[in-house]
């Protein structure tokens, strides 16, 4: 499902180049469990922006459902982040203004989805994570657990195949994270792609899979695929 | 992303901060009532003076007397003279000697204007009386003492009272009240309901002014007016061998000059009413590039959830423009409001045309899109990882 080849990724700053991705490749196929780990500055923030197509390598090819998507233009990458892939983040990313309700609306508004059937799938996510009684909540009248769920409701309202996860438990304490880790399990059940990216080796052994990451290379796969 | 989706989206984030959304508007606000004022104000009048002035008649014709450049004059007999001599296109001449009178009865006093003429007067600046009678060619013959009095004199004199017949004193001579002149304006004070008039020859004696330097003529006929305007200005050539010495101008001329004049007025008044909308555009830019730097965050939320560009521009833009509609609203009801409250102090009937309110409104919705597109378009372009890494 996911075909990383070689992949490299460089930032200029001034005249000197720095190297966050050094020719990395990974595959990931369909209802896998994986976790990418690595210390900080490794780069694997760098390599979910492009796992989520939020950004483009400077080299090296990425297939999505064996299309090639590493040279595509940002609307086109827009549209692909809002079918097939859910993040959640470690700072939530709710849109503080919003109720939860609309904020798991919000993917489904630019997916073009209207009125009722918004609401109804809305409605869904929200009490699959068992936030059912929570809609009217701002995001400021919620506690961190509460928020991060809302924030997987509003990942799964579309309906996506992949969910990445970028430290979702980073920002909470042991009990709710492992909450957290326990509802990403339960999507991999259900039968979701989740690559959960995270410094904490404890956190990342929990996947079916780790894949190790150190100064913008792979330098080890444990697990089976 | 549908319209009425991001059209929600705007209301929201409108009334999530509404002081400064309030304060957005006021300029736009000012700028569109401007227009509404202006543009009903010059309107009012322009009708009130076009009607007064059609209400005269169209055959009339004004000369005033400038000496300029001319030690020679005309006197009221000489223009008489010319009248009979031109009999088959000029009906008639009304000479007319202005000035400012007291007028005292009982105990009370007022100021006001005073006309000298005769009975030609009647017909030629189709002013009649509602009581009593006009003077006639013996009242100028004699000089006699008679005087017609306007419906705010006779209101202000006698209340419901009749005045024919009664003695007044105009600056301290006795005269007699022959007739009130009907209702031209609104009988108020400083209308032309405002007014007094008498023999022309009794007012050379009580004004101390033998020169009379306003004539009113009449050409028999509508259409011999462009005649009548040609013969009246040989003669006065011949008399004062220069242009500058007399103005000569009829209804038409006068309807031009005013149209001019309006028309005028209308575009300094609309620049400036412009610029001030223009003003308002800037605040709303001003602002929503603010807004874009403050929601950074948000955009890219949006951007990482799937928000295309176009989204997100159009989010921004309808947002600027319901803000610029909202104040082009707000100020054509503030126009409207402002422009009748203006218009009856200032005694003007202000007229706000559909049309008006059309353009202004069109023109904040203008504003708001060309004001709005930059800092939108900035927000589309932003960066989602960068925007996201935004505290
Ligand atoms: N936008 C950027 N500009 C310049 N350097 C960057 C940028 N993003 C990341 N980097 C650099 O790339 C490297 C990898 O960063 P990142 O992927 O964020 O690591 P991690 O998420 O593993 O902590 C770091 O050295 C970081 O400083
Ligand atoms: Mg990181």
């Amino acid at each position: 499902m996911i075909k990383i080849e070689d992949i490299y990724k460089t930032y200029k700053m001034g005249l000197t180049e720095v190297h966050a991705l050094n020719g990395v490749s990974i595959e990931v196929e369909e209802k896998e469990f994986v976790a990418i780990a690595g210390p900080s500055g490794s780069g694997k923030s760098t390599l979910m922006n492009i796992i989520g197509c939020l950004d483009t390598p400077t080299s090296g090819k990425y297939f999505l459902d064996g299309k090639d998507v590493s040279r595509l233009k940002e609307d086109e990458l827009s549209e692909i982040r809002n079918k097939k892939i859910g993040f959640i983040f470690q700072g939530f990313n709710l849109l503080p203004k919003l109720t939860a309700l609309e904020n798991v609306e919000l993917p489904l508004i630019y997916l073009g989805i209207r009125g009722k059937e918004r609401h109804r799938l809305a409605m869904e996510a929200l009490e699959g994570v068992g936030l059912g009684d929570r809609i009217r909540h701002k995001p400021s009248e919620l506690s961190g657990g509460q928020q991060q769920r809302v924030a997987i409701a509003r990942a799964l309202s579309t309906k996506p195949a992949i969910i990445l996860a970028d430290e979702p438990t980073g920002s909470l304490d042991s009990k709710t994270g492992a909450e957290i880790m326990k509802m990403l399990k339960d999507l991999n059940q259900s039968g979701k792609t989740i690559i959960l990216i995270t410094h904490d080796t404890g956190i990342a052994s929990q996947a079916a899979r780790m894949i190790n990451i150190y100064d913008g290379k792979v330098l080890k796969e444990s697990g089976v695929a | 992303m549908q319209w009425l989706q991001a059209l929600r989206m705007a209301i929201k984030s409108i009334s999530g901060n509404k002081m400064r959304s309030s304060l957005t508007m006021l300029g736009i606000i000012i700028g569109v009532s401007a227009v509404i004022i202006m543009a009903s104000l010059v309107q009012g009048t322009t009708r009130q003076i076009t009607e007064r002035l059609q209400s005269m008649g169209t055959n009339m014709i004004n000369v005033n007397i400038i000496g300029r450049g001319s030690t020679r004059t005309v006197t009221d007999a000489d223009l008489f003279q010319f009248q009979q001599n031109n009999s088959a296109i000029i009906e008639a001449v009304a000479p007319v000697l202005n000035g400012n009178v007291t007028i005292k009865f009982g105990n009370r006093n007022i100021s006001t204007n005073i006309e000298g003429t005769n009975e030609a007067y009647e017909t030629v600046r189709n002013t009649k009386v509602q009581e009593g009678r006009f003077i006639n060619a013996l009242d100028v013959e004699r000089r006699q003492k008679v005087v017609l009095i306007g419906s705010y004199i006779a209101n202000e004199l006698f209340g419901g009272l009749s005045p024919i017949g009664q003695e007044i004193k105009l600056n301290g001579d006795l005269f007699t009240v022959a007739g009130v002149l009907e209702v031209k304006s609104n009988s108020s004070a400083q209308s032309t309901d405002d007014k007094v008039i008498i023999p022309y020859t009794t007012a050379k004696r009580l004004l101390r002014n033998a020169a009379i330097r306003n004539f009113y003529i009449q050409a028999k006929t509508p259409d011999k007016v462009d005649d009548a305007m040609t013969v009246l200005q040989e003669f006065l050539y011949r008399i004062f061998n220069s242009n500058d010495a007399y103005r000569v101008f009829n209804q038409a001329d006068m309807l031009d000059s005013i149209n001019e004049t309006t028309r005028t007025m209308t575009m300094m008044l609309g620049g400036i009413a412009g610029i001030s909308l223009l003003v308002g555009g800037i605040g709303i830019m001003n602002i929503m590039l603010v807004s874009v730097t403050e929601r950074t965050r948000e955009i890219g939320i949006r951007k990482a959830i799937g928000a295309k560009r176009k989204s997100i521009l159009g989010q921004f833009l309808i947002e600027a423009i319901v803000v610029s509609c909202m104040g082009g609203i707000l100020g054509i009801i503030a126009g409207i409001a402002a422009s009748s409250l203006i218009g009856k102090a200032m005694q003007i009937q202000a007229e706000t045309s559909a049309l008006i309110i059309t353009i202004s409104f069109g023109f904040s919705v203008l504003v708001g899109v060309f004001f709005g597109w930059y800092p939108a378009n900035k927000a589309s372009k932003l960066n989602a990882i960068e925007a996201l890494r935004v505290e």
